[in-house]
């Protein structure tokens, strides 16, 4: 499969879509704004936190993933999973039922991502040994965070972190593993199952590769669902043979603090996209010092609180904090458990570079965007500045920048509206037309059953 | 254009605040990244020394197509000896000011590192008046 230029998986469904602005307001990067009563994203600025889905009261967001039957057109067919999977199953589950019900869904190899975990371990820490490397090193674990730093932090995409992650080394690792056994590269197909929209989109084009290596993406929830109807209740043969590569320290990997733990002498861990922007804040005023890593992850309990799981974040942090328990340290798996070529699989980890994207420019030619800038800062005088949202802008500067940049009117304020009434500038029919065309006449309408009312979305 | 902001003396909790708007300001004019971080750093360490020693300040700043000239105007105790204070590590911060890992006497050094062009004018007892420009490449 070959990168795609800005694939984004993120969709809006017009017919639940009730343009309530609850998204737009979540939406660390201001890409979304409300355009006839609806939400549209700007997929220039999208980052995939997934931020919008995750606060829609009327889930009007879908993901796109790819159809499972794809993988009956290869012989091998490989399941790539991160470890906090096994964390969504109830309890009277165990780890060979899930993984034996994941073969009766049609996979022959089921592989956890995080493995084998060391190579990655001593690969970052190579990369941190170099003293010409920017610190703090911030990680490149989390797509979302890659994207929001090179667009919004544009400055601080020199301390990327330049090692692939988890999927990538599972994606390698399990191909290497399956030529061993005697498969043929174009009879191995690989899915990968998500538990976020940033990693379809890392998968599906790549920041700082050329392609992807992995065939298909589906949902974790959808898979998790499809395994749930094949799942035997009774014990099954014993398959922990396919789990001899995975550690203590792979199984932790996606939780937070899973790979600052390892790095540096003074390593931050920070989980949740709205604490993220705040310390990139920070870190791009040099306001911060001494620090060697970062570990920034966009969803809450990182991959724990992905929103594609199925299960409680908290709850499964803490099935796979007592799973680890269980499993040996990465530094205990020999090489001949590992089997493959170690040097060859590390090489394929180091990415050549990730390049700036700043977002928020006003233009190429400064002086134009001096005056443009003038003349957002001045109609911003002018505005509530209550970030009422009822214009469809996240907030009032948002929308003076949109007025500037024409893909906003003044009359889309109604605080200009009502003071234009009352100066007797328009009627109260012009103003009330004016907002029908912005919100559509159903919001005006009294409905009981109205959809995306208080606690809809809890 | 022109932005202007003011400052409370003693006040760290929002020191910072001019120096994140002003960096906001110039990333969206795609100023280079490395230009963008030594004004910001200068303008933060002008913001705390008003934080630290002054009573209230202002800054005032205006960005032309190649520069940037910004103007950090304080009421406080003034500077006796610039030329002393522009010594790394001198310093004149109290204990508490240091406490809070401020005062190490790298502010007026840092402003010069990371400015083009650093003038500082003060009369003890009434105020200070910091004049920095850098230029954009």
């Amino acid at each position: 499969m070959s990168g795609l230029p800005n694939y984004h998986a993120l969709k809006v469904d017009a017919a639940k879509c009730i343009g309530c602005t609850h998204c737009m307001k979540a939406c660390p990067t201001e890409a979304i704004r409300v355009i006839d009563g609806l939400a549209v994203i700007d997929h220039e600025r999208c980052v995939d936190c997934g931020q919008c889905h995750r606060s829609c009261p009327t889930r009007a967001f879908y993901v796109e993933q790819d159809d499972l039957a794809k993988i009956k057109a290869f012989k091998y067919r490989v399941i790539l999973f991160p470890s906090i999977m096994i964390g969504q199953f109830p309890e009277k589950y165990n780890e060979t039922q899930i993984y034996s019900g994941l073969k009766k869904v049609g996979f022959t190899h089921v592989f956890e991502v995080e493995q084998p975990i060391q190579l990655l371990i001593d690969s970052v820490n190579e990369y941190l040994r170099n003293e010409e490397n920017p610190k703090p090193a911030i990680s490149t674990y989390c797509p979302a965070v890659v994207r929001l730093i090179q667009g919004r932090y544009p400055s601080l995409s020199e301390n990327l972190i330049l090692r692939k992650a988890p999927h990538d080394l599972a994606a390698h690792f399990a191909i290497e593993r399956l030529l061993l056994e005697g498969a043929q590269r174009d009879e191995i197909g690989l899915f990968y199952a998500t538990p976020c929209i940033a990693k379809i989109a890392s998968v599906k084009s790549p920041v700082g590769e050329r392609e992807s290596i992995v065939d298909g993406i589906v949902n974790m929830n959808h898979l998790y669902n499809e395994v749930m109807k094949v799942i035997s209740e009774v014990e099954v043969e014993d398959n922990s043979v396919q789990r001899q590569n995975l550690s203590e320290e792979g199984i932790l990997w996606s939780l937070t603090r899973g790979e600052s733990r390892h790095f540096g002498s003074r390593s931050i861990a920070i989980d949740g996209i709205h604490n993220v922007v705040r310390f990139l804040e920070r870190l791009e005023n040099d306001q911060v010092k001494g620090v060697d890593f970062l570990e920034l992850r966009a969803c809450d309990q990182s991959c724990a609180g992905g929103i594609l799981l199925t299960g409680n974040r908290f709850l499964t942090v803490e099935k796979l904090e007592r799973r680890a328990k269980r499993y040996p340290s990465a530094k205990d798996i020999s090489e001949s458990t590992i089997r493959v070529n170690i040097e060859e699989l590390k090489q394929k980890l180091v990415i050549d570079s990730i390049s700036p994207k700043p977002l928020f420019i006003f233009g190429k030619d400064r002086v134009k965007a001096m005056d443009k800038m003038t003349r957002a800062q001045r109609i911003v005088c002018s505005l509530p500045g209550i970030d009422c949202g009822a214009c469809g802008a996240p907030n009032c500067h948002a929308l003076a920048e949109d007025m500037v940049n024409r893909k906003a009117k003044m009359s889309d304020c109604i605080f200009l509206q009502q003071m234009w009434e009352d100066e007797g500038k328009i009627t109260a029919g012009k103003a009330h037309l004016n907002v029908q065309k912005k919100w559509g006449t159903d919001r005006f309408k009294a409905d009981c059953n109205k959809r995306g009312r208080r606690n809809e979305g809890f | 254009m022109k932005l202007t902001f003011s400052i409370q003396g003693g006040d760290f909790t929002h020191a910072g605040h001019p120096s994140s708007e002003v960096k906001k300001v110039l990333k969206q004019l795609d100023i280079d990244g490395k230009t963008i971080k030594n004004i910001v750093i200068a303008l933060y360490e002008a913001e705390v020394n008003v934080v630290a020693h002054a009573w209230m300040g202002t800054v005032s700043v205006d960005i032309e197509e190649n520069k940037i000239t910004i103007w950090v105007t304080d009421e406080g105790p003034g500077i006796a000896d610039i030329e002393l204070a522009m010594q790394a590590g001198f310093s004149t911060a109290s204990k508490e000011v240091r406490e809070m890992g401020f005062g190490a006497g790298m502010g007026l050094p840092n402003m010069k590192k990371n400015t083009d062009e650093l003038q500082i004018e003060s009369e003890v007892g009434i105020g200070t008046k910091v004049k920095m420009v850098n230029y954009f490449s």
